[in-house]
């Protein structure tokens, strides 16, 4: 199914997701389902977080012990497969790496999307961060309804014409 | 006649990561490429690079591409030459290049060909109208020079390649109508695939362009579907309007200079086409002659400089000055070769070298 339609099933998603008491605070989600000889998440996580081993190929492995949410595999992941999500009695609340122009602001309120480019409902923006160390790659914190959890994926400006 | 102790063919990954190596070792090097700057495809690429630290993964790859030009370009044993196309190859190590007008003899001890790929074309109707174009044009228009290719882009082929400028494309807030791909499955990594999918970009696999429709310029593309053994299906036409078509579906190894020495060369469909057959050292069946990155084999731009630096670093032996690190080089990136191959999308790889082993111990 991926592999003909670039959409991880549902199965896939829910097997790179923490349980939901894990996610009382920021943890990373890793969407990498093939074998790709790639490691920079594991060599850039300052915590011992995340595991590839000496196979380059082998898919990464989150110690969720270990992992803080810090947010830094995110940035830093070239298939920009990796996002940190939290979430709260009513809300939940993502960090994504974001790479279009222009940037949301702080308080927008954009459309939340799912994995197949669908949209679901309103993504606040409450962060957005950018430096040299990202490399134009935006860290952008936005919090949705609790119930898009495993479907939220990314934002969409609501004056996107589509 | 100019005299040189090794000539590299192409400044691409491939290219300046063997030069790197040679730098190092003392050896007298000229790099020769027929571009405006060095650096080859890497300069086009604006998107992260997959790998390990020693692939400079997570770079974006035009600064991937100026790292390995600082490496080499204030080393007074490094002459480059660009807007220079080396345009005869004959035996003993010489070479004529073409620049300004003027030509050159240059005598040199070994010879490395690091001259990549080029685009595969498709035969369909019309396919000769403005405004389409292969994956590497619409990357130079747009991310060496700032300039969109057009407004609404169908793209033909679903590799890394395909995937990779249709994103860009995106950024560059061009709408990409459609990926159009042949085969049953999406040839690139899943990764780019739902990079697009998920901003709205729809994939359709068993679809071909069967002709492209307009006058002066493109207009629309009509598109049929194909059943499992590629043949068109009846009834399946539909029309895409669109201003830009671009052609994706895969590159060839440049074998073309390599082929007026007389060496030894063969088809090898894993490895993309028609490759020159080296040994393990990447020397060809001339002693003089040395083939590495992707003009022996369509791989990543990660593979080609791993390649690059082992095929340096033996060039530098064979002329007796040896790396003063050689053998902890050799092993750390015949290693990383071996890492990078080893997973699912490096078999067709390993099979194709597999004959390459094969047809190179049958050469002398």
């Amino acid at each position: 199914m991926l592999d003909s339609t670039g959409i991880p099933s549902r199965t896939q998603v829910l097997s790179v997701f923490l349980h939901e008491d894990e996610l009382v605070n920021y943890k990373a989600v890793i969407e990498c389902y093939e074998q790709i000889p790639c490691n920079p998440c594991e060599s850039h996580c300052p915590f011992d977080a995340i595991h590839i081993g000496e196979n380059l190929n082998n898919r990464p492995n989150l110690i969720s012990e270990k992992c803080v949410g810090c947010g830094i595999c995110v940035g830093v992941c070239p298939g920009l497969a990796i996002m940190l999500a939290k979430v709260s009695s009513t809300k939940a609340t993502f960090t994504i790496a974001y790479e279009f122009n222009p940037k949301p602001s702080v308080q927008d309120v954009w459309h939340a999307i799912d994995r197949s480019g669908n949209i679901l409902g309103d993504a606040t923006i409450l962060k957005v961060v950018e430096s040299l160390k990202l490399d134009h790659t935006a860290l952008i914190t936005v919090q949705t309804d609790r119930k898009f959890l495993h479907d939220f994926i990314t934002i969409r400006s609501k004056n996107h014409e589509s | 006649m100019k005299h040189v102790e090794v000539v590299i063919v192409g400044g691409g990954p491939a290219g300046l990561s063997a030069a790197k190596q040679l730098v190092e070792a003392n050896v007298e090097v000229m790099i020769i490429d027929r571009n405006p700057s060095l650096g080859g495809q890497l300069i086009k690429q604006t998107h992260k690079f997959f790998g390990s630290e020693k692939q400079h993964a997570k770079m974006r790859g035009f600064d991937i591409a100026k790292q390995l030009i600082n490496q080499i370009q204030h080393a007074s044993n490094c002459t480059i030459l660009t807007n220079t196309t080396v345009v005869g190859l004959y035996p003993n190590g010489i070479l004529t290049t073409y620049d300004n007008h003027t030509y050159q003899e240059i005598k040199a001890e070994k010879i490395i060909l690091a001259t990549g790929a080029s685009e595969k074309s498709l035969a369909f109707e019309n396919n000769d109208l403005p405004q389409i174009m292969g994956a590497g044009a619409i990357q130079t228009l747009m991310n060496v020079y700032g300039v969109i290719p057009g407004k609404e882009v169908v793209m033909i082929g679903s590799g890394n390649i395909g995937l990779i400028v249709s994103y860009q494309l995106l950024q560059a807030n061009v709408k990409v109508k459609a990926i159009i791909e042949a085969a049953p499955k999406i040839g690139g990594y899943a990764v780019h695939a739902s990079k697009l999918i998920r901003h709205g970009v729809e994939i359709f696999t068993s679809k071909t362009i069967k002709k492209a429709i307009g006058t002066t310029t493109l207009e629309a593309v009509e598109i049929v579907s194909l059943d499992e053994n590629f043949n068109e299906v009846e009834n399946s036409s539909e029309i895409i309007p669109c201003d830009t078509c671009c052609i994706s579906v895969g590159l060839s190894p440049s074998h073309q200079l390599a082929s007026l020495l007389n060496v030894k060369t063969k088809y090898i469909a894993a490895l993309g086409g028609l490759v020159t057959i080296v040994n393990q050292r990447f020397q060809s069946s001339d002693p003089h002659l040395y083939v590495v990155g992707d003009a022996l084999g369509i791989e990543e731009a990660s593979s080609a400089m791993m390649e690059g630096a082992c095929c340096g670093l033996f060039v530098a032996q064979d002329i007796n000055k040896t790396h003063p690190n050689h053998q902890t080089l050799i092993f750390e990136y015949q290693q990383q070769l071996h890492q990078l191959r080893s997973g699912p999308y490096g078999n067709h790889t390993l099979e194709g070298l597999e004959i390459m082993k094969k047809e190179a111990s049958n050469v002398r």
